[in-house]
Parts: C-alpha cells; structure tokens; sequence
C-alpha cells in the first residue's frame, strides 16, 4: 500500500509528442489557423485614411487615449462597448459550447492555434512522431542540438513577431517596426515585444496543453454547459468494446463478422486517436476535462476504419443521450433546449443593444458642471449671476467649430468673454467658462434653462439642461 | 483515490494530549521556504541601495553612491540649488515636482509674455489658467477669500461679483495682488451723535434701496455732504466710492462690512450701517504677494481671479 504522505503532490510533465493526421478536422482547424493567422498579421498593415492620426485600419492610440477601428473612434468615455462587447464574447460561449461542446478550445483559441503552429514546427524539422521520439530519447549529439534548437529558434522568431505584431496595433505599424529593428524605437515598445515574444513561446512552445489543463478557467467551467444533449467528442463504447472489448486484430479477428461472433467490438486497440492527442489523452475513457474536442481523434479513427473495411464513425461527434439511448439515432445538433434558446435570445439582444448604440453615437459630447462655490452670486445692480464650466469634445476626425447659445432665457444673459464661438482640433476636448446674469426677478422665475451647442459645419444642436440657482422664499 | 482505509502516517511534534490528541508537524511546502529565503537575500540587498536600518538618532543611507537623486530645489530667497542626496521620499517627491514643474514651463512662459487680453483670449491658455489658478488660489488666497472666491461678509470681499473696491480690470487685480491693500475707514462716534448717526445711516440705507426712515434720510443726505462728518471726501460726492482708496460704493447691492443683506429687519439692517460708522472699520487687510510669489504666478492668479471666477471689469 502506497503511503499518502511520501507521494508527491507534484504531478510532473509528462511531454506529448503528437502524431499527424489527415481528414476534415484536420482541414478544418488548418482552414481556421490560416484565416485567424492572416487577420491577425497583415490587419495592422491595412492603411485607412485619417486626418488626426496615423494612417492605419486598425491603430489603438494610448496616447492620444482613441481606439481607431476603421471608420469607429472609440473614446474612453465608450468604455461600455468594451462591457457590451465582453458580454456578447461570453453569450456566444455559451451558445456555442451548449450546442456543440468546446468549439473555441478546439478550433478558435489562440492557445490552440499557436500550440498547433509550434507543433508543426517540430513536424516539419524533426519529423514524424517516432522521428521525434527517437530524437528525444537519444544522448545528445550535433543531430538533435541541430534540430531541436533549430525547431525551437524557429517557434522564438514566430513568437517574436506575434509580440511584434500585437505592439503593431499600438502604434503606427511601418514606422514602429522600422525603429524597431533600427534600435531607435522606445523602451516601452521592446519591452512589450519582449514580454510577449517570451509569454508566447513558453504557452505555445513549452507548456502547452498544461496551460488549458492548469491555468485556463474556460476549461474548467465549460463543462457546466454541457446538456445531455450536446454534441461532444465521444467514442461509442457499445460498438469498439462489444461484449469482450477491445483487441487487435489477429488472425481471425480481422472482418467485422468474425468480431461480432467472438464478442469483440470495432476498436482495433491501434492507439492512434491516443497518439493524434494534443492533450494526450485517451478518448475511449469517456469525456474528460483535458479534452478541447478538437476532433483529431476523429480523423485518426475514420482513417483506420476505412484502412481496415468498417463504417466511420467509432469516434464521432454525438450526444450524451443519444449514446445512452437504446437505438441510437444519426447524430444531429438539438438547438430547441432552454438553455441554448436563452443564450441566443441574451446574444442577440446584446448585439442588437451595442449595434444600436454604436449606430447613434454622436460626434460630439458636451457636460455642463455648475460652479457650485459660490452658488451664485449677487451682483452690484441686484441681478444674479450663476457660472458653468463648459466640456465640449470634438470626436470628429477635423478640427470644428462650435458655437454655445441658451435656450429658455434671454440670449442676452449669457456671457461667455471671447468664446461665444470656439474652435476644437480632432479629437481634443475643451473647457470653457460660462456665466450667465439673470434679474432679480427673471431669476426667482427661471429653475432650469438649456446650453444649446452647435457644431457650425453641420449644424448639428446638442441641448443640454442645467439649472439656475438663487436665493428662494424657503431658503 | 480514496484514502479512507489507508493510515496516514504524518511527523508529529511529539506532544500528546488526551491520550490521543498529537500535533502533526507538517512541513512548509518547498516553493514557500525558497520564497521566504529569497526575501532574505531581497532585504540585503535593499540595505545596499536605500535607508534602513535607525541608529540611534540617524540611520544607515545604503551605500553612498550607488543609488543618488538629484534634484533642483528653490531656496527662500529664491536662488535655485541642485541638490544630490541618498534615495529617500523627499527628494523623490522633489523630482516629480521638478519634472511637473517642467511640464508646466511652456504654459507659465505662454501666460508671461503674452498681454492679459490675448491669454483670455487663448482657449488652451485659459483651461491652463483654470487648473493651475485654481491650485494658485487655493494655496494663497482661500484662506480669506474662501475656496471658489466667493468671500466673507466683514471678512473678505467676494471676487465673483461685477463689484470692485479698488478696481477691477486686469491692471487694477494686479496692483492689488503685488502691493496688497488696506481699506480704513475712521470712526465717527466721536464726531456725530446718536441721532446723527440714525440719520446718517438712514441716509446711506437709501442709496441703494434698502428700507429707511425718508424723513431720517434727508437729513442724513446733509450730513453725509456736510464738511463735519465729511463721508463725500472719501465716498464722493454721489455716494459712489473711489477705486483709488478703495472707499466702497454705497449705491449698489453689494454689502462687504455691514451686514446689511444678511439682517433680517430694517431695524437690524439699520444697526448693522449704524455700527460701522460709529466704530469704523480698519480691518479690510490684503498682505502683500510680491514678495511671496513669482511675477508669472501673479499675472496667472490675475488672470484667474478676472476671467475664472468671473467678476473683472
């Protein structure tokens, strides 16, 4: 008997040398790595004509603290897009794991999609799966510093210019990688290419599947929303085990019928959905929380069946229930389930809500605060006088003008000095001082009036209600 | 994995109780000893590089040398020293101030040379003018003026308002900030009686509307104009200040040393004007500024004080 308290708690890695496959997966998850892959490279690139800033499609300006995304200027005062948008991230996670399990972990998440470049890397220097191990397994000699320190030389230049690239949306892409490798760039940007190029090959290139094993929460919780009737990666246990299990197909065990007599299922024990694993684990034990449902398992089982003569399908995509079930029908995705109607009435509401706002958002935004220090003030000839202090923003992208006006009092009692009319260069915001004088008896009268801004290209009017303070009866 | 059936076999401290009471003695996990011995070898280095460690009245200041800041203070007299000294807090804070003062140069320097009428003018200039005027302000002159200008009734007078003592343009607020003031006016309780005192006060009620004794005032017209009492000398002759001695105008709403506003009744209201001129008034005190602040700060609080609270002429 083992003793509990000399075992240690310490699980050590075990490192996962994946075999290669062919089949729709396959094609699938390479069909998405080129696609993301080519978004996320050559999007800093697309140039997009600007007058108050760099000329690029997509540029996150911290200093002049604006989003650009295209023809949207995101301003931090907008910071409820980033919450609407958070909401509508998670809401599709929902949906999509309800319906057809751990879609993102498999085929979207960029752990997955660097680990699988880096992957591939290895594939294409070292070789084959047994290449590889005989690689690892043997003494040190120029063969294996050659190749593995070529592989990983070549994950660390991927990963730089995933740092690169990601500090490219920060900054004006040419000019930022031109003193970049020019030496003349700032500090802040070679430390973030360092950080980043080191956080990207140690996840992709070192750790691996150990980071959605231990570090990733969505791995943990996605489990929650798996219904019976999710669509999950299961291996169909009645048809590989039969009655007898699993075996290899010796002599007079190798045609389906033969099988069957002898009680033995379809799952020739080849191992090969183990090797294909990029989490390393067994499929045929039922569905585990290492699994990111990436399908490989799928394709490598497929490819056997047909190579021995037996229908797809052992390792397929199927439902809880229907495996339970007696006579188990076509695998098919059953979206009719409270669960998954909710996640999509919630997503569509969201999405409709930040469209919306987005939509209606407007060039200009103005806050009038009241001095409050003095309330107000009383004036040599009796009259009172209430000041604010005008914030008008141009969020535009050219310099405007604008012009404040009252509405609900005498245009008279306004007096704003020199800046009746004041001029905003793209993208900045502007204070002014305003004051407005009201007679005794106008202002026993008036409580609220409106500042009326109005931007002089468009003519557009921004009404702003403010109050006017006096001395009252009560007081 | 259960473990209900295996026996647990844990190094104890050797102390029992009850019979069967023992203290299990369970080791720190390896990565918390290292980390507690890290800390170690962090604290010995911090000695080397900042102050540490107190000896009696002094302390020990790391290594001299090795981790110096240097800063510009200003002295009393107003001569600029750079000053090297071991890390600590102070001069850390120096050198922020330093580099916000640095900041702030090109809008001082802006404020300085150009005319008041062009910084009120300048849209950027005058948000400058409202921030750093307001930290101005409030380091200087809240304590008399109160924090938004606003003033204390037989205290200090209310720079929002369109009323000036001893005027208000540009020019004038300088004056006053560089030189300071002191407004005096002389009692009369030996030169009028109480009557005349009730007329004269009456009198002045009247000026700017307040509820009098007509009858009262008429007289008090007279002695207001008359060359024993003399109050035309200062106030004018239509009662309406002089902004060269800062005599207050008594025609207008606005009230500094008699409370006149604030008293509820005319008989209080009538008190309040009565007091004053029997006892007279020698506290209306601004100190001097020129010799605590720079000419820029001057012409940026004048600034301040004309266009961001609002009141100049």
């Amino acid at each position: 008997m083992p003793d509990q308290a000399e075992k240690s708690l310490y699980q050590k890695h075990i490192p996962i040398v994946t075999r290669s496959v062919k089949g729709q997966f396959r094609t699938f998850k390479t069909a998405v790595m080129l696609l993301a892959y080519s978004v996320y490279f050559l999007l800093p690139w697309m140039p997009w004509a600007r007058v108050s800033a760099a000329s690029q499609a997509i540029l996150f300006d911290l200093t002049t603290r604006r989003f650009f995304i295209f023809n949207l200027i995101v301003y931090p005062q907008d910071i409820f897009w980033l919450a609407m948008l958070l909401f509508i991230a998670a809401a599709l996670l929902f949906f999509v794991t309800g319906l057809v399990g751990r879609a993102w972990c498999g085929y979207f998440c960029f752990q997955t999609l660097w680990s699988d470049m880096f992957i591939q890397i290895e594939h294409l220097i070292q070789g084959e799966r047994p290449a590889r191990l005989r690689l690892k397994n043997q003494n040190w000699n120029l063969e294996k510093i050659l190749k593995i320190g070529a592989s990983h030389a070549l994950m660390i230049l991927v990963s730089m210019w995933t740092a690169i690239t990601f500090a490219c949306y920060f900054s004006y892409a040419p000019t930022f990688v031109y003193h970049f490798f020019n030496g003349t760039g700032v500090a802040g940007g070679y430390f973030a290419v360092l950080v980043l190029t080191l956080l990207t090959y140690m996840a992709g290139g070192v750790a691996r599947e150990q980071i959605c094993l231990y570090a990733c929460p969505y791995a943990r919780f996605q489990s929650v929303m798996y219904e019976a009737d999710t669509l999950a990666v299961t291996y169909d246990a009645k048809r590989g085990e039969g009655m007898k299990g699993r075996t290899i197909p010796i002599q007079g065990l190798k045609t389906q019928d033969e099988r069957t007599l002898a009680g033995h299922g379809d799952c020739i024990d080849c191992g090969f959905c183990v090797q294909v694993c990029p989490t390393g684990i067994d499929i045929r034990n039922g569905l585990q929380y290492q699994c990111i449902s990436c399908g490989l398992c799928i394709d490598a089982c497929d490819n056997i069946m047909d190579s021995v003569g037996y229908p797809r399908g052992l390792i397929r995509y199927d439902s809880e229930r229907n495996m339970a079930s007696e006579v188990p029908e076509p695998p098919r995705v059953i979206w009719k389930r409270f669960k998954v109607i909710g996640y999509a009435v919630a997503l569509l509401l969201m999405t409709g809500l930040l469209f919306y706002n987005i939509g209606t958002r407007s060039d200009t935004e103005v806050s009038v605060q009241q001095v409050r220090q003095p309330l107000y003030v009383m004036l040599s000839n009796g009259s009172l006088r209430n000041r604010y202090l005008i914030h008008i923003v141009n969020k535009t992208e050219s310099d405007q003008i604008y012009t404040i006006d009252v509405d609900g009092i005498s245009p008279r009692s306004l007096d704003m000095r020199f800046f009746k009319a004041v001029s905003i260069k793209a993208g900045k915001g502007l204070s002014v001082n305003a004051s407005v004088n009201l007679s005794a008896e106008d202002a026993s009268k008036v409580r609220e009036f409106n500042f009326l801004i109005t931007q002089a290209s468009t003519q557009k009017v921004i009404k702003v209600e403010t109050n006017f303070n006096s001395p009252r009866e009560h007081d | 994995m259960s473990q209900d059936n295996k026996k647990v076999t844990v190094e104890t401290t050797g102390h029992v109780w009850d019979d069967d009471l023992q203290e299990l003695n369970n080791p720190l996990p390896r990565w918390w000893i290292w980390g507690f011995y890290i800390t170690f070898g962090f604290a010995l280095v911090y000695w080397l590089f900042y102050p540490a460690w107190p000896i009696g009245n002094t302390y020990t200041k790391g290594i001299p040398g090795l981790n110096n800041v240097t800063y510009v203070a200003t002295k009393v007299d107003g001569t600029q020293e750079t000053k090297t000294t071991h890390w600590n807090m102070r001069s850390k804070l120096m050198v922020e101030m330093n580099d916000l003062q640095a900041e702030q140069k090109p809008y001082v320097d802006k404020v300085a040379s150009k005319s008041f009428e062009d910084v009120a003018k300048d849209p950027e200039l005058m948000q400058f003018v409202n921030s750093a005027g307001k930290t101005l302000f409030a380091t200087n002159c809240v304590p008399c003026h109160q924090a938004g200008g606003q003033g204390k009734v037989k205290f200090a007078p209310n720079l929002t308002d369109d009323y000036w003592q001893y005027g208000g343009t540009y020019e004038n607020i300088q004056t006053t900030i560089v030189g300071g003031r002191h407004g005096v006016m002389p009692a009369f309780k030996t030169i009028l009686n109480d009557a005349e005192l009730t007329q004269v006060s009456n009198y002045v009620l009247s000026l700017s509307g307040e509820p009098h004794n007509a009858d009262a005032a008429k007289l008090g017209d007279a002695i207001f104009h008359g060359d024993k009492a003399g109050c035309y000398a200062c106030h004018g002759v239509d009662a309406k200040g002089n902004i060269a001695i800062g005599s207050a105008n008594l025609t207008d709403k606005v009230w500094l040393w008699p409370d006149v506003l604030g008293a509820k009744t005319p008989e209080a209201k009538l008190n309040e004007v009565k007091t004053l001129i029997y006892g007279g008034m020698d506290k209306g005190v601004m100190p001097v500024w020129e010799t605590r602040l720079k000419p820029e700060q001057i012409k940026l609080l004048t600034v301040y004080v004309h266009d961001s609270l609002g009141g100049g002429k």
